[in-house]
């Protein structure tokens, strides 16, 4: 065996001093594995976030954009004015940006695009976002005038979404298989079912990007994925869906391992309406029958961060509210006597595929279990999820990682699956959209925080972390992930 | 001849329709609507009403069943839900590597278990049977996941002869492609040589004891020219059905062996298929897998029938 690898390094050593260092130092191409492949290549068609992941920033680009900390930073529009009223905004675009079919990129297309993501028959998955928007007229080439029916201090965000891309009415009819945007990568092949190739757009309008090539390979299967990296068939895994490797990653020097945070609370979702969740002590009590850090340590190997509320740690506007409830197996037993079950309770426990709640739903178990609740565990598929639970309400408990950004709104609407909507709360919303003063809507922002969590809408328990496996010698992949989003924009090998 | 092939036919063409109607009812009895599965957790109910009006799920089942099949009739599939590409070029794509894949794991497995199964045979009760019967042994017993899995440890991750799985295309060069293939068909091959050889050697050994193998060995054959000459060819009746079965199965059946070495074939298309509820795509691919079964079995219905006269003669 000694002989054996002896063998491969002289041969190895011969095979560098022939190619040369040149080759490596000049290494402009990344294989980034992932484990789901996107369905298509339009993000204003679908809500994979597979999609985002691919062309987000790399292909497409809006009015505004994500910076990696989740801040938002200007993207197409270069600068722009809001009137007094809140109800005007006028945004400059910036020069010679032109699509990758040659196109100029204008005002006209940004017209085309909003007025195509809020009409009737429109199939875009965040339609919500563009609700508000009353009108967008075009006042010259460079300038766009989007008028808006109500004050919506999240404007400038909801236009930096995937979803809300600017594309051309020229190029729309194939944009799922021929995606045309405007961003520093083009769309140079797609063996479906394997890899995206994306390769450097020459005539980009903005900085010049340094890696030429970039593919991005689809590999669902965790052990699959582990022997990618190890074989190092890619360069880099992002969101690895086997936390249990990573320590190994991290020990060993060919690689580095990304920690960063998400938008995902992952929640256990308890149903409102149905008795006995419909009585607060009940939820009281499930809220502390549960260990997070157990569920943090057992099912995610570590990685996540206690929530007491839903919303993202790393907000500037984020309260710790895990002391609301606080693992008290004792206090949990009393709660649910006081209520009226003191015999215990007997539900359902519907869990999505994904192993936060596969495997947290075992040890959730298990922990109400201890105070008396028996949960009958269903595993079930995706699009079963969606249709018993989501949207049957068919459903005592759920996990779920509800994965958008700033989407604490949905506990205003009384159709949602977990079925909140108190009417204080829809008023705090409404003030919150009303308000574009950042120390305003910070407070309203935690008195919603603090409402949820002392209501016990949902049983909080982390917000998933963000975790990903790469070279050493690659830097700029983005550790935190704001939106799902690979951005390749500042990714570089070093030496 | 005419009327038994007349009548295989008539008999393949019903199996197929009955095929049809049992794939299309049972796929459309799962619950999960692709729309809604496509829009995710903030869809409004209009978005999802305006994309199944886009994917044509609004009009009556009955009327979507005989789109699909007129539509097949021509060689149109239909497009998918989720990939909006067609999926007759979805399905000719896949097929590139379940076909050769298949056939390579075939060709493995039948040079494996010949010559094993001849070797065990010829020399009943020897050290050579016995190391034979074991191997093989072990060959069924071993799932053909874990054997992938420690292939890939050993050959991509440690010795890195190999990648870890994935298919770089026939247009990347042809032995690249071969090289890619071949970790996941001898996983494949294993198996199903194990059971080839076995039933090489009982078949041999089978023949080996009947009348007219003695009466050649009394004509003053040895037993090894017995064997190649008269034994072996009436063996290989029962070893080519059992190729056979192995074909279908090693074509839709690679599903797991796809999954360890992330390649983009038939098997993976359907899981992927079946979970996103692309059903179009589910339907289509299962109707083509039982149309080559249907296929095969009528091929072989008519070689029987031409290699046995009686066949012929009491139909």
């Amino acid at each position: 065996m000694i002989y054996g690898k002896t063998g491969f390094a002289v041969a190895a050593a011969l095979a560098f001093a022939i190619t040369g260092g040149v080759a490596q130092a000049a290494k402009t191409d990344i294989v980034v594995g992932l484990q789901l492949e996107p369905p298509h290549l339009d993000p204003t068609g679908a809500a994979a976030g597979a999609i985002d992941q691919v062309v987000y920033s790399n292909v497409f680009e809006g009015l505004t954009r994500f910076a990696s900390d989740g801040s938002i930073v200007p993207g197409l529009a270069k600068s722009w004015e809001i009137s007094d009223d809140g109800l005007t905004y006028i945004f400059q675009l910036n020069e010679g940006v032109t699509f990758h079919d040659g196109s100029a990129m204008d005002a006209e297309d940004v017209k085309f695009s909003l007025d195509r993501a809020r009409a009737e028959d429109s199939t875009n998955a965040q339609k919500p976002l563009f609700a508000d928007i009353a009108s967008v007229e075009v006042m010259d080439p460079m300038s766009v005038k989007v008028t808006l029916s109500k004050q919506n201090g999240s404007f400038l965000f909801n236009m930096a979404w995937g979803d809300a891309v600017i594309v051309a009415p020229e190029s729309i009819a194939d944009i799922k298989t021929k995606p045309v945007g405007t961003g520093p990568f083009v769309l140079s092949n797609w063996v479906q079912g394997d890899r995206i190739e994306l390769a450097r757009n020459p005539d980009y309008w903005g900085e010049a990007v340094s890696l030429e090539k970039a593919t991005f390979k689809f590999i669902p299967d965790p052990t699959a994925a582990f022997a990618a990296v190890m074989a190092e068939d890619v360069n880099a895994f992002m969101a690895f869906p086997a936390p249990e490797n990573l320590p190994q990653f991290d020990a060993d020097p060919r690689f580095k391992v990304l920690v960063g945070s998400t938008e995902g609370e992952t929640i256990l979702a308890i149903n409102n309406k149905m008795p006995p969740f419909d009585n607060v002590k009940v939820r009281e009590a499930i809220a502390h029958a549960i260990d997070r850090q157990a569920i943090i340590d057992g099912a995610m190997f570590g990685y996540g961060t206690p929530i007491g509320t839903h919303f993202a740690p790393h907000n500037p506007a984020y309260l710790d509210l895990t002391a609301n409830s606080a693992y008290d197996p004792e206090k949990s037993k009393a709660l649910l006597a006081e209520a009226g079950f003191a015999d215990g309770i007997t539900t359902t426990l519907k869990l999505p595929p994904p192993s936060y709640a596969r495997r947290g739903g075992e040890i959730i178990a298990s922990q109400l279990k201890a105070v008396g609740i028996t949960v009958e565990i269903s595993n079930l598929e995706w699009a079963q999820w969606l249709e018993q639970v989501f949207r049957g309400k068919d459903f005592g408990l759920s996990i779920v990682s509800h994965t958008e950004p700033m989407d604490i709104g949905i506990y205003g609407r009384e159709d949602y699956y977990f079925q909140y909507g108190k009417p204080e709360f829809q008023a705090l919303m409404a003030d919150l959209d009303a308000s574009t003063d950042p120390a305003e809507r910070t407070s309203i922002l935690q008195a919603a925080q603090t409402m949820i969590s002392e209501d016990y809408v949902n049983a909080y328990l982390f917000q998933l972390a963000n975790t990903g496996v790469a070279n050493m010698k690659i830097e700029g992949l983005w550790a935190n992930a704001p939106t799902q989003a690979i951005d390749l924009t500042g990714v570089s090998w070093t030496d | 001849m005419l009327r038994y092939t007349l009548k295989r036919l008539l008999s393949l063409s019903v199996s197929l329709l009955v095929a049809s109607i049992v794939i299309f009812v049972t796929i459309e009895v799962v619950p999960g609507d692709p729309a809604f599965y496509m829009l995710g957790f903030n869809a409004q109910p209009d978005t999802i009403a305006a994309l199944r009006e886009e994917l044509g799920l609004n009009v009556s089942a009955f009327q979507r069943y005989v789109n699909w099949v007129s539509g097949m009739l021509t060689g149109d599939f239909g497009t998918s839900y989720t990939y909006r590409t067609p999926v007759a070029d979805m399905i000719g794509d896949r097929m590139w590597i379940s076909l050769p894949l298949a056939l390579y794991a075939l060709l493995l497995s039948t040079l494996i278990a010949f010559p094993a199964g001849i070797l065990a045979a010829s020399k009943r009760g020897s050290v050579a049977d016995t190391l034979v019967m074991g191997t093989t042994q072990l060959g069924v017993a071993i799932p053909n996941f874990w054997f992938a899995m420690l292939m890939v440890l050993v050959f991509a991750i440690n010795l890195r002869w190999f990648s870890a799985g994935g298919f770089p295309g026939w247009d990347g060069g042809f032995w690249l492609a071969v090289k890619a293939l071949t970790l996941p068909a001898i996983s494949l091959a294993l198996p199903q040589a194990s059971i080839l050889a076995r039933v090489m050697r009982s078949a041999l050994l089978d023949t080996l004891g009947e009348d007219f193998v003695r009466s050649a060995r009394a004509k003053g054959l040895t037993r090894r020219q017995a064997l190649w000459r008269h034994a072996l060819r009436n063996a290989m009746i029962p070893v080519l059905t059992i190729i056979g079965l192995q074909f279908s199965f090693l074509l839709a059946g690679a599903i797991i062996i796809e999954n360890v070495f992330f390649l983009p074939g038939l098997g993976r298309l359907v899981f992927q298929s079946i979970s996103q509820r692309d059903l179009i795509v589910v339907e289509s691919v299962v109707m083509l897998l039982v149309f080559a079964v249907v296929i095969v079995n009528f091929s072989v219905d008519l070689a029987y029938a031409l290699v046995d006269p009686r066949l012929r003669r009491r139909s």
